[in-house]
């Protein structure tokens, strides 16, 4: 599943442990994560490739959110190693790492004392991007997600459906144009309905942009709509990886008891 | 002679004495939150300071105001007959409120919108500038509200460490039994009082304004 990125080459490991690992833009080897006494993650390995979109379908608790977090050094490994663009995580200034990493969680957490507008321009103005730059950003933004600026950019996060609100917090990721995406279940506290949709736009408006996708969830519905790869993850480590006819058709218990 | 007869005979010393009052309840609440708002903050960052920093002045808040200030009085620096005296009590009384609405402000934003905040790159000062103090102002304003209603109640007694306001005038009423006198003196403080408070209740729900749908 690569894919040709000229920006490859940028991000050359000079010590590729992985394979694949030279034009990937996020790499996980043997990665343990303990919190307590539990370990949540025991020697995960895995890799996404640029412009890739890798979903990881996990159990309420199995390490899905920890996975994320690891990418932009909300947390750190206890052992292993997590790359972001070849270079390790410990080696990133975490501010700049979190700001070219957009982040959508399933609480969406928009500032509710923010305009729609102020929400989707906060990184870009955190960037010091100039005034204009960042207003027309934001309403090409709220445009390429279906919320029309004139009627929306000036109201406030209460005010919206959470329909609405999520597409707000996917803007919001998109504002500075990181090349990287990190998803946690952002469209689990939707209908079955505006869940579908969202995930239609939402997979063709990352994949129109070349965004590189890390998105964990527990639907496999979702993981088979939005995936180039599927991972499962469980007690810590991937069990399954591979492409979605591969996971559709693995005789693997636990995928078995996913698709169902 | 009525009530509003002698009111209206002493206007002036009135009018002088709301003065000290609203002297001895600003300057002291306005310490209460220079030092409260920071201390709260910090609390929120180090929790496990929370329980014995709201330990210490919640003890503060249980000393009566009375013997407080005569407490005070022998104090070096702080202490003595007069308005400082009485700043520095009703400024500890003014730190429990300031301080607990501070922390729990901070603490009951939405766990969501800090997480992405952080998520988002913002810095520690970006963070508590961008999000945590907007939206905490609000329950802030509150505990400054009730600091500076406690404030104006514990301020009548001020005036037996000769530190003025509208006290005087109770004390005054008292010893004379002349109950227009003390009247004089309670009436315009509690008047104060349902004032401060309703201006900055107004003031809270203002800043509260984002909770509700609009």
């Amino acid at each position: 599943m690569s894919r040709e990125d000229a920006r490859a080459a940028d991000a050359v490991d000079t010590e590729p442990r992985n394979e694949g690992a030279s034009d990937s833009l996020v790499v996980f080897r043997e990665v343990v994560l303990s919190r307590g006494e539990r370990r949540v993650l025991d020697g995960l390995s895995f890799s996404v490739g640029r412009s890739e979109a890798l979903v990881l379908v996990g159990r309420s608790g199995a390490g899905k959110t920890s996975v994320l977090r690891l990418v932009n050094r909300l947390l750190e490994p206890d052992a292993g190693e997590v790359r972001v663009e070849g270079r390790p995580t410990g080696a990133w200034d975490p501010i700049e790492l979190r700001r070219r990493t957009g982040y959508v969680l399933q609480g969406i957490g928009l500032f509710p004392h923010y305009t729609v507008a102020r929400n989707v321009a906060l990184v870009p103005a955190l960037l010091g991007w100039a005034e204009e730059r960042i207003e027309a950003r934001v309403r090409e933004l709220l445009e390429r997600v279906g919320l029309p600026p004139d009627e929306y950019a000036q109201r406030y996060p209460a005010s919206l459906s959470g329909g609405q609100r999520q597409r707000v917090g996917v803007a919001r990721a998109l504002a500075a144009d990181p090349p990287l995406l990190l998803c946690d279940e952002p469209f689990g506290a939707l209908d079955p309905i505006t869940r579908r949709e969202l995930q239609e736009e939402f997979r063709s408006l990352s994949r129109g942009l070349g965004k590189t996708l890390l998105f964990v969830t527990h639907d496999v519905r979702e993981a088979l709509a939005l995936g180039d790869r599927i991972g499962v993850l469980e007690d810590g480590r991937l069990v399954f990886e591979g492409p979605p006819d591969a996971f559709r058709n693995s005789d693997h218990p636990l995928v078995r008891a996913f698709v169902g | 002679m009525s009530f509003f007869a002698y009111v209206g005979a002493h206007r002036g010393e009135i009018l002088q004495r709301l003065g000290e009052h609203l002297f001895l309840v600003g300057s002291s609440v306005g310490l209460g939150i220079l030092v409260g708002v920071p201390v709260g903050i910090y609390l929120t960052r180090r929790r496990a300071l929370r329980g014995p920093v709201i330990g210490v002045v919640n003890v503060l808040q249980t000393i009566p105001s009375l013997a407080l200030f005569g407490f005070l009085i022998p104090v070096p620096f702080i202490g003595g007959v007069g308005a400082r005296t009485a700043i520095v009590a009703l400024f500890a009384y003014s730190l429990l409120p300031i301080i607990r609405n501070t922390y729990e402000g901070i603490r009951g934003i939405d766990p969501a919108v800090r997480d992405a905040a952080r998520a988002m790159g913002l810095t520690d000062a970006e963070l508590l500038r961008e999000v945590e103090l907007p939206l905490a102002l609000g329950v802030i304003v509150g505990g400054v509200r009730l600091a500076a209603v406690i404030g104006i109640g514990i301020a009548t007694i001020a005036a037996a460490i000769g530190a003025g306001g509208l006290g005087v005038f109770i004390f005054r009423g008292l010893s004379m039994v002349d109950d227009r006198v003390i009247l004089a003196g309670a009436v315009p403080a509690a008047l104060l009082a349902l004032a401060v408070d309703g201006g900055l209740g107004r003031l809270e729900r203002r800043l509260s304004g984002w909770r509700e749908e609009t």
